[in-house]
C-alpha cells in the first residue's frame, strides 16, 4: 500500500505540493489528472527522489516505510519505479549494460543473488519481445537516437524487468502515436498484479481507455481536489479543468 | 649592452652535470647530442611565460633530476617483467625495455625488422636519417633533452601489412628514482600497416623521470594504429612526445591513455605531408589527488584533402589539473582540409582544474575546421535517472564517467581485445576512486 500523507513541497520558494493526500492499495491503478502546472510531475519526481525540491512536510509510505528518507537507489530497490515523461539519453552506455547494472544493483541491495548473463539475457529478450523492441535496439546506447515511442517502450521494458511494487507513469502517453500507445498500454496491463500498484499521471482521458484505472483523482494547485472511479475521467474530458481552477480561486 | 642571464635552477644545473658525466657513455655521435643539449640549455627548462608551456611550468615543477638509469641485471629484468602486461590478451610480439634499456625481445612478425636504438646509433643505421622528420619538435625542451640523453629504444622498419600486433613495453624499476630517455623510430613503408601497442609502467612508487619519444614516418597508403598507455607511478614525472610524418592516402591513429604519473606532459606533432590522408589523435586522461597531466598537440596540414580528428577526454578528481592545448595549422596549399578537434573534461570535485586551449591557424580558403572545448560536472539529471533505476550514486557516477571516457578510448578502435584492455584500465581507475 502507498500512502501519501500531507505532502508539502517547494522549489525555489514556490509551493508546488500543498498538503497532498492519496492512498493507493495493492493491485490498484490510480490515475491522476490535472491541468498543466498542477504539480503532477513534481509529485512523481519527489516520490522517486529527485533532489531539486524542498520537502516541508508529509511522508510517502510504501508498506509503512517512508521512502522520502531513502536515497533514490534505495527507493528503487524497495520497489518504486518512475517511468519518465522524457527518458534521458545516455551516450556511451549500451542499453544491455545499463539494464544489467540496474537489475543487479537492485538485487544486491535486496541481498538477492545477481542474475547470470544467460538468465539476464532470457529475461530481457522475453520482455523485449512482448513490447516489440528489436534486439539491435538493446545493443545501442540507451535511448540515444530512439524515437519518442521507442523511449517509452524502453521505460516499460525496464519496468517489466525490475518488477517494482509501485509504478509511476509520468505522462507516458505524451509523444505516442496510437500504435505505440497500444503497445505501451498492453505492456503496462500485462504487469498489473495483485501486489503491484500504479500511479498513472496524464492530461488526457485517452490513455485511460487503454489502461483502465480503478480510481481517478483530480489534482490542481498541489493537492487532490476530487476522487472517483473511472467515470470521473470521462467527466473531465467533457468539462475540462475549469471547475477545479475556479474552486481553488474561490 | 649587458645580457641578462637567467639564473639556472637546481634542476637545470643537475641536467648539465648529468649530461657532462653521461655523454661519453651514450651510444652514437656525441656531437649531435651536444647540439641537442645546447638547444635545450640556451632556453633552459620551459616556464609559464613560454606560451606552449604556460599551464605546465616545468621550471617550477621539476625540482630535482634523477640519475640516468643503469642497465639492469638479469634478475632485475625478470622481476620487472614478471607482472603480466595490460595487453597480454592481445598476444602481441613484444619488445620490452627495463629502465630504458632493451631487456627482452620476441621474434617480430613478418614485415617488421627491429634494431635496438643503441645498436642503430653505434652503427650509424641508415634509417636514423629519418629521425626528426617533423622538424617543429626540434626546439622543444622535452624533445631536445631526449635527443641529448636517448639511451636506447628501437628502430622498427615496417615493410608489409603486418598480421597481429607489436608491443613496446617500458618498465621502470630499481631501489631509487631514475630517469630514462628512450627513442623509438617507426618507419612504415608504402602500403605497409602496423598495430603498435606501447605501455609505460613503473614497478614501484618512486619518482621516476621517463622521457620518451616515438617518431612515425608513414609512407603513402600505409596504415598505423598506435595505442599508448601511461601507467607510471603516481609520483613519476613523465615527458612523452609522438611525432608523425604522414605520406599520401595514409591512415594514422594515435591514442594516449593517461592512468598514471604525478606530472605528465604528452606532446604530439602530426604533419600531413601527402594528400588525402586521414589522421586521428585521441586521448583519455584520468586524474586524481594532485596529479597534473598536459596534452599538447600540433597538427600541421601541409597537403590537400586531408582529414584530421582529435578527441580528448579528461576526468578530473581531487585537486588534479588537466591541460589540453591543441593547434591545427592549415598551410595555404592545404585546400580541402577537414579538421575537427574536441577536448571535453568532467570535473568530479570542487577543487579540480581544467585548462583548455584549442587554436586554429588557417591560411587556406577552402577548408572545414572546427574546434570545441567543454568542461563541466556530471549531469545531475542523468545521475538521477540512473539512481532511480537502482544504481547507488557511486555506481551511477562510474557508469557515466566510463561512458564519457569510453568515447575517446574506443572510438574507431577496430580492435576489441585492445579496447577491452583499455576499458579495464578505466574500470580499475573508477574502482580505485571508489
Amino acid at each position: 500500500m502507498i500512502e501519501i500523507k500531507n505532502l508539502v513541497a517547494e522549489i525555489e520558494g514556490k509551493r508546488i505540493l500543498d498538503g497532498l493526500n492519496l492512498t493507493i492499495h495493492d493491485g490498484e491503478v490510480a490515475a491522476i489528472m490535472g491541468p498543466n502546472g498542477s504539480g503532477k510531475s513534481t509529485l512523481s519526481y519527489i516520490i522517486a527522489g529527485k533532489e531539486d525540491y524542498e520537502i516541508l512536510d508529509g511522508e510517502v509510505l510504501l508498506d509503512g516505510e517512508n521512502v522520502l528518507e531513502m536515497e533514490p537507489s534505495e527507493r528503487a530497490a524497495a520497489g518504486v519505479f518512475l517511468a519518465f515523461q522524457y527518458p534521458l539519453e545516455i551516450p556511451g552506455v549500451a542499453t544491455m549494460t545499463f539494464l544489467k547494472a540496474a537489475l543487479n544493483a537492485q538485487r544486491r541491495a535486496r541481498e538477492e543473488t545477481e542474475l547470470t548473463t544467460p538468465e539476464f539475457m532470457k529475461a530481457v529478450q522475453d520482455a523485449a519481445g512482448k513490447l516489440e523492441i528489436p534486439r539491435d535496439m538493446l545493443k545501442r546506447a540507451l535511448n540515444v537516437g530512439f524515437s519518442g515511442g521507442e523511449k517509452k517502450r524502453m521505460e516499460i521494458l525496464q519496468m517489466a524487468l525490475l518488477e517494482p511494487r509501485f509504478c509511476i507513469l509520468d505522462e507516458t502517453d505524451s509523444g505516442l502515436d496510437i500504435d505505440a500507445l497500444r503497445v505501451v498500454s498492453e505492456g503496462v496491463n500485462a504487469l498489473r498484479a495483485p501486489n503491484r500498484s500504479f500511479l498513472v499521471i496524464t492530461h488526457y482521458q485517452r490513455l485511460l481507455q487503454y489502461i483502465v484505472p480503478d480510481t481517478v483523482h483530480v489534482m490542481a494547485n498541489g493537492k487532490i481536489m476530487r476522487s472517483g472511479g473511472k467515470e470521473l475521467a470521462e467527466e473531465l474530458e467533457a468539462n475540462g479543468y475549469a471547475d477545479y481552477k475556479a474552486q481553488e480561486a474561490a | 649592452m649587458a645580457e641578462i642571464a637567467m639564473m639556472k635552477t637546481q634542476a637545470e644545473t643537475a641536467l648539465a652535470d648529468l649530461f657532462a658525466r653521461s655523454k661519453s657513455l651514450l651510444p652514437g655521435d656525441a656531437r649531435s647530442r651536444e647540439d641537442a643539449f645546447h638547444r635545450f640549455a640556451v632556453k633552459g627548462l620551459p616556464h609559464r611565460r613560454v606560451e606552449e608551456w604556460k599551464y605546465t611550468d616545468l621550471r617550477a615543477l621539476m625540482r630535482e633530476v634523477a640519475p640516468l638509469a643503469a642497465k639492469p641485471d638479469a634478475a632485475a629484468i625478470e622481476a620487472a617483467l614478471a607482472v603480466e602486461s595490460v595487453f597480454a590478451a592481445a598476444e602481441p610480439a613484444t619488445i620490452a625495455f627495463v629502465n630504458g634499456h632493451l631487456a627482452k625481445a620476441d621474434a617480430m612478425p613478418d614485415g617488421v625488422a627491429a634494431v635496438s636504438l643503441a645498436q642503430a646509433l653505434a652503427e650509424g643505421h641508415p634509417l636514423l636519417s629519418k629521425l626528426g622528420a617533423v622538424s617543429d619538435a626540434e626546439g622543444n625542451a622535452a624533445y631536445a633533452l631526449n635527443a641529448a640523453f636517448m639511451t636506447d629504444g628501437v628502430v622498427l622498419h615496417v615493410t608489409k601489412r603486418v598480421e597481429g600486433r607489436v608491443a613496446l613495453r617500458f618498465v621502470t624499476t630499481g631501489a631509487s628514482a631514475v630517469s630514462t630517455a628512450t627513442r623509438v623510430l617507426v618507419v612504415v613503408e608504402e602500403d605497409a600497416a602496423i598495430s603498435l601497442l606501447e605501455t609505460h609502467e613503473s614497478a614501484n612508487g618512486l619518482a621516476h623521470q621517463p622521457n620518451d619519444v616515438v617518431e612515425f614516418v608513414v609512407g603513402d597508403r600505409a596504415e598505423v594504429a598506435h595505442v599508448r598507455l601511461n601507467a607510471e607511478s603516481d609520483a613519476a614525472l613523465a615527458l612523452s612526445t609522438v611525432t608523425a610524418h604522414l605520406g599520401a592516402q595514409a591512415a594514422f591513429g594515435s591514442r594516449n591513455i593517461v592512468a598514471g604519473s604525478g606530472l605528465s606532459r604528452h606532446q604530439v606533432w602530426m604533419t600531413f605531408a601527402g594528400a588525402d590522408t586521414k589522421g586521428a589523435v585521441r586521448g583519455a586522461t584520468m586524474l586524481g589527488g594532485s596529479q597534473h597531466a598536459d596534452t599538447t598537440l600540433v597538427v600541421n596540414h601541409l597537403a590537400t584533402g586531408c582529414e584530421s580528428r582529435e578527441l580528448f577526454k579528461t576526468a578530473i578528481d581531487g585537486r588534479a589539473t588537466g591541460v589540453f592545448q591543441g593547434r591545427i595549422n592549415v598551410a595555404p596549399q592545404a585546400q580541402k582540409t577537414d579538421g575537427k578537434m574536441m577536448s571535453a573534461a568532467v570535473l568530479l570535485s570542487e577543487e579540480g582544474t581544467m585548462m583548455n586551449k584549442p587554436e586554429l591557424e588557417i591560411f587556406a580558403d577552402d577548408v572545414q575546421c572546427a574546434h570545441g572545448a567543454t568542461c563541466g560536472e556530471l549531469d545531475d539529471d542523468l545521475l538521477f535517472y540512473l539512481m532511480a533505476r537502482g544504481l547507488p550514486r557511486p555506481e551511477a557516477e562510474a557508469l557515466l564517467i566510463e561512458s564519457f571516457l569510453g568515447e575517446a578510448v574506443e572510438e574507431d578502435l577496430d580492435d576489441a581485445i585492445v579496447g577491452e584492455a583499455l576499458m579495464g584500465i578505466v574500470e580499475a581507475w573508477l574502482k580505485k576512486r571508489g
